[in-house]
């Protein structure tokens, strides 16, 4: 390891950088903003300041993708990039790399061995393109996780259910004791992420979601299996009413406050239990896949570093691609921020029992892609729009959104 | 510019006098409350906040959360809230000031004064272009700026904000330079000085007030912009708007209301002093730059 | 005056105004060209001229967003021209009618203008806060639930008022400084004639106000067409999709979407009003001028 980067160092330096070993400072733009995702943001830096010459240069923008995407692209456009930058692996970097704006980091990953070590495959699969690799996964996050309050259902006088039908069947008592179901966020992301990753994948099963999501059969989503999974669907919305709030973090603080029984989010939840001090199993439960077919979707963040014409850069940008990678980083950062290392020879320092249950799905194989991965942001936004429109529009049936929902695959490019 | 007009109210309980005052406490009402809520908001714990009615003054003052919003709200590992960006702003507020209005006074004497042939076209697509949405033109905005070697620099930054001030600034300027006495040009043509010598000599001298408005609206746009900032600057010289975006818009934990309202208080300061403290000159201005057409 | 070779006329004036017919034309001009251009393209991330003829305005009009969205704009458009201007008029000429503390008032409905709209929509939302804000004082008082902000019939008036909030000082201003402009005489006039004050002020000062409105409207219109920070602000667009709005439908297939193509084709038809309106109306009420 600390040869290679060595290595990499002097070759930056053989290339005529005339002071490469006082260090690039290294602009690196994302949107990980709250508490949790900061402190992991902490531990990549730390990684940069403290193994190498270089220096990190925050610059996170709040407010998510949707904030941190113009900037990106307009900075890329403009001819000013930073040095790396956060986006979802896949389709969506795809025409950036097409129209070469992006550096090829396959050295580094042959150097690194990244396709050994790389688990599950599909993570560094999405940063390919040609044979040649563009982006350094960091993490594996997945997205169909139901967080259950512990102190709810002790108010409720109920155990902890363990899957969604459990869950429904306890609504009545929760209702009696003042608590909202099911807690979630006014942002459309939120409401269409319990659709597209939960209820789709639990109820429709793995088949039939994959064959919608990955070849387009519009042909599935008029089916029996998918009208299931959206009259449940439309069953969750009444759920939720009386949550009044918009981030996701602020839904699952009142989980944590036992104000609501139940969330639907992505594992990056787990880091806000663990910043207020809570504990797996006792102050809150877990079921992957809603219990009902526990299965781990294994999308998660990836760098991207733009060419920017210097060799020293370039050097440095690689020597940080590895670094991200490095068995040190990938333990320290994804124990930060609850999400999952990309290597399969490491130990995180905080498993628990959520931990526990998602790395035992990977080990086991029982994995699908993330949504991003598969879809286009197009079909994901024109999606968004549709399922936000149906969990706020109670006038809206089940058969309604089912048929625009089939329209939108039947159309997706 | 003449005084108020009406007739001069007799008695100072007349029905009329009620309705006038009653009306304008009204809207005072609707005008300050959010200043009002705002500011006490910002001087509460956290834990009265959550207790209490958002209109109640608070029990315990505290000045935590101006501190924390001014020196120690952290967005991504940058832990020193809103004060990393005030000289930011402050940078990039007073060239692009400086520059916008000395272009715009300029475009607006000559669009009154020294009309040629097109020259009105032109005015037409200018206010065309302040109906443009801002975010149809930053892909030619970024072509633009990376084609002058710009893109990234501070200075790119002022050229935008130069660019998308100019259909306001313009306007106005030109309809006050329109509203001066037409003899003041012929004399000074008859006397034989040019464009740059009326300019200078006298247009200037007598166009103090719409110069203030002028500054008075782009300080305030300038000041509070967000989206031409994150995009055209870079994060050593983001200005303020984006560190207040990062604190109310990442939520640690639980939100800070009252760190987000001292935050907001502390963005708005300058813009808020200016118009506070240049009123009747910026009355007087619009009065001579918006009214005569 | 004589005429010199016409090119040459007014030689410095033009080399002055150079800057702003580069960026009118440049900018102004050419940026809803190049828009326009590649609405009819299949650009994605990157603008690339790849033809696919009105493919991008057929599934505009067909998405239910977009129809939402205007109207939206329409709604939230009326009300906050009405509004503005009526409550703008209404209050200048109440602060016009001699009145103590006229500079108190005037600066307490101006300082809204000082404040962004990000600002604008953070003080409203909390303002409108279901639990702890105006709503919840309501439900405490027994008024009923009231909640503006996550109901979807009301979310588009919640708006107008933190837009109005914010906007009508200025347009107040302007319309305070046309009243200081009429003559006395007219009112001398008009009290001679026994004119009530009300109807003096809509059917004589009203209309020498023209040139006033005209400047009003383009900061208002302005405005209206941009609206896209306080909706980000407020609501994200929702509850659910009730009140996105024609700017953000933009930005969101833009950006989100990452189909530049149909963000361009939305940007093409914000514009088409504006185009068709604003172009003629501009030179209506600013390109008849006494100098020349």
């Amino acid at each position: 390891m600390k040869t290679i980067l060595r290595a990499l160092l002097c070759g930056a330096m053989t290339m005529g950088a005339a002071h490469a070993q006082d260090g690039v400072k290294l602009e690196v733009m994302h949107w990980w903003t709250s508490g949790g995702e900061a402190a992991a943001v902490r531990k990549l830096a730390d990684g940069i300041n403290g193994r190498t010459a270089h220096s990190w240069v925050d610059s996170a923008i709040a407010g998510g993708v949707d904030i941190a995407r113009p900037v990106i692209i307009s900075r890329i456009i403009g001819g000013s990039p930073p040095t790396a930058f956060q986006f979802n692996p896949g389709r969506q970097a795809l025409e950036l790399i097409e129209a070469g704006l992006l550096l090829d980091l396959t050295d580094v990953a042959k150097a690194q061995r990244w396709a050994e070590i790389v688990n599950p495959p599909s993570l560094l699969e999405a940063c390919t393109v040609d044979g040649r690799v563009y982006c350094a996964p960091v993490n594996i996050h997945s997205w169909n996780w139901m967080w259950l309050s512990g102190p709810a259902y002790e108010a409720a006088g109920l155990a902890m259910p363990a899957d969604w039908t459990g869950f429904l069947n306890s609504v009545p008592a929760l209702r009696k004791a003042g608590i909202t179901p099911l807690a979630m966020g006014g942002q459309a992301w939120q409401q269409a992420g319990l659709f597209n990753s939960g209820i789709a994948i639990a109820i429709a099963g793995p088949e039939a979601w994959l064959s919608v999501m990955r070849d387009r059969n519009a042909d599935v989503v008029r089916g029996e299996d998918y009208g299931r999974a959206f009259q449940a669907y439309a069953e969750a919305r009444t759920l939720s009413d009386g949550t009044g709030v918009q981030d996701w973090n602020q839904a699952t603080r009142a989980v944590m406050t036992g104000r609501a029984a139940a969330q639907f989010m992505g594992d990056w939840a787990q880091a806000e239990f663990a910043l207020a001090g809570k504990t797996a199993g006792v102050d809150y439960g877990c079921l992957p896949g809603l219990g009902l077919r526990p299965y781990l979707q294994t999308g998660g963040d990836a760098f991207f570093f733009p060419k920017q014409g210097n060799p020293a850069v370039e050097a440095a940008q690689k020597e940080m691609a590895a670094l991200m990678l490095s068995p040190e980083v990938q333990v320290s950062f994804n124990s930060a921020k609850r999400s999952l290392p990309v290597r399969g020879d490491v130990d995180l320092t905080t498993v628990n029992e959520c931990t526990r249950q998602g790395l035992d799905l990977l080990a086991k194989g029982r994995t699908l892609p993330s949504t991003v991965q598969l879809i286009s942001a197009d079909t994901n936004t024109q999606l968004n729009d549709l399922l936000t429109e149906f969990w706020n529009t109670p006038s809206m049936t089940a058969g309604d959104v089912q048929e625009r929902y089939a329209r939108i695959i039947a159309d997706a490019r | 510019m003449s005084g108020p007009r009406g007739p001069r109210p007799r008695r100072v309980l007349s029905r009329g006098n009620v309705f006038v005052y009653g009306t304008l406490m009204l809207v005072s009402v609707y005008y300050l409350l959010p200043l009002w809520v705002m500011v006490m908001t910002s001087l509460k714990g956290l834990p009265e906040i959550r207790m209490g009615n958002i209109f109640a003054p608070p029990v315990e003052v505290t000045f935590q959360p101006w501190v924390k919003a001014w020196a120690e709200a952290c967005t991504g590992i940058n832990c020193d809230g809103l004060s990393r960006g005030f000289w930011n702003s402050v940078r990039i507020l007073i060239p692009s000031l400086v520059l916008s209005i000395a272009v715009a006074s300029v475009n607006g004497y000559a669009l009154s004064s020294w009309r040629f042939r097109g020259s009105e076209t032109f005015f037409v697509i200018l206010i065309v272009g302040a109906f443009i949405p801002y975010q149809v033109l930053l892909y030619p905005v970024v072509i633009l700026l990376r084609s002058l070697g710009l893109y990234g620099s501070i200075w790119g930054l002022v050229l935008v904000h130069t660019i998308f001030g100019m259909p306001i600034l313009t306007l106005l300027f030109r309809n006050y330079f329109a509203s001066l006495p037409e003899d003041l040009f012929k004399a000074a043509r008859v006397d034989g000085a040019g464009f740059w010598g009326i300019y200078l000599k006298i247009i200037l001298p007598v166009s103090l007030p719409i110069f203030a408005v002028a500054a008075i609206i782009q300080v305030t746009g300038i000041w509070n912009d967000f989206f031409f900032g994150v995009v055209f600057a870079r994060p050593e010289t983001y200005p303020m708007t984006v560190q207040l975006n990062n604190i109310v818009n990442s939520v640690q934990g639980v939100k800070e209301y009252n760190v987000n309202m001292a935050a907001t208080l502390l963005t708005g300061l300058l813009p808020l002093a200016v118009y506070f403290a240049s009123g009747k000159l910026f009355m007087r201005g619009i009065t001579a730059g918006a009214v005569k057409v | 005056m004589p005429r010199p070779v016409r090119l040459l006329r007014n030689l410095q004036a033009k080399l002055a105004m150079a800057p702003m017919i580069a960026v009118a034309l440049v900018l102004f001009l050419g940026g809803p060209i190049w828009t326009l251009l590649h609405s009819f393209t299949d650009s994605r991330l990157l603008p690339r001229l790849r033809w696919v003829g009105l493919d991008q305005y057929e599934r505009l009009w067909a998405s239910r967003k977009w129809l939402v969205s205007i109207e939206n704009l329409a709604l939230y458009g009326i009300c906050s021209l009405v509004g503005t201007l009526v409550l703008g008029f209404v209050l200048a000429a109440l602060l016009d009618r001699k009145i103590r503390f006229e500079n108190t008032f005037r600066t307490i409905l101006l300082y809204p203008v000082a404040l962004s709209f990000i600002v604008t929509g953070l003080i409203w939302q909390w303002l409108l806060n279901p639990e702890l804000g105006i709503p919840g004082v309501m439900r405490g008082l027994g008024w009923g639930a009231f909640d503006p902000l996550n109901d979807p019939s009301l979310v588009m008036y919640g708006l107008g008022v933190a837009g109005l909030w914010q906007g009508t000082g200025l347009i107040m201003c302007i319309m305070l400084a046309g009243l200081r402009g009429i003559d006395d005489n007219i009112w001398n006039a008009a009290r001679v004639d026994g004119v009530g004050v009300v109807k003096t002020y809509l059917s004589i000062i009203v209309p020498m106000m023209r040139p006033v409105f005209a400047t009003a409207l383009v900061l208002i219109t302005s405005g209206i067409v941009k609206l896209y920070d306080l909706v980000v602000a407020m609501t994200s667009g929702g509850p659910g999709i009730s009140s996105e709005v024609p700017a953000k439908y933009v930005m969101d297939a833009m950006f989100g979407g990452q189909n530049l193509g149909q963000g361009f084709a939305a940007a093409t038809m914000m514009l088409v009003p504006v185009v068709v309106i604003v172009v003629p109306w501009t030179y209506l009420a600013f390109g008849r001028r006494k100098r020349g």
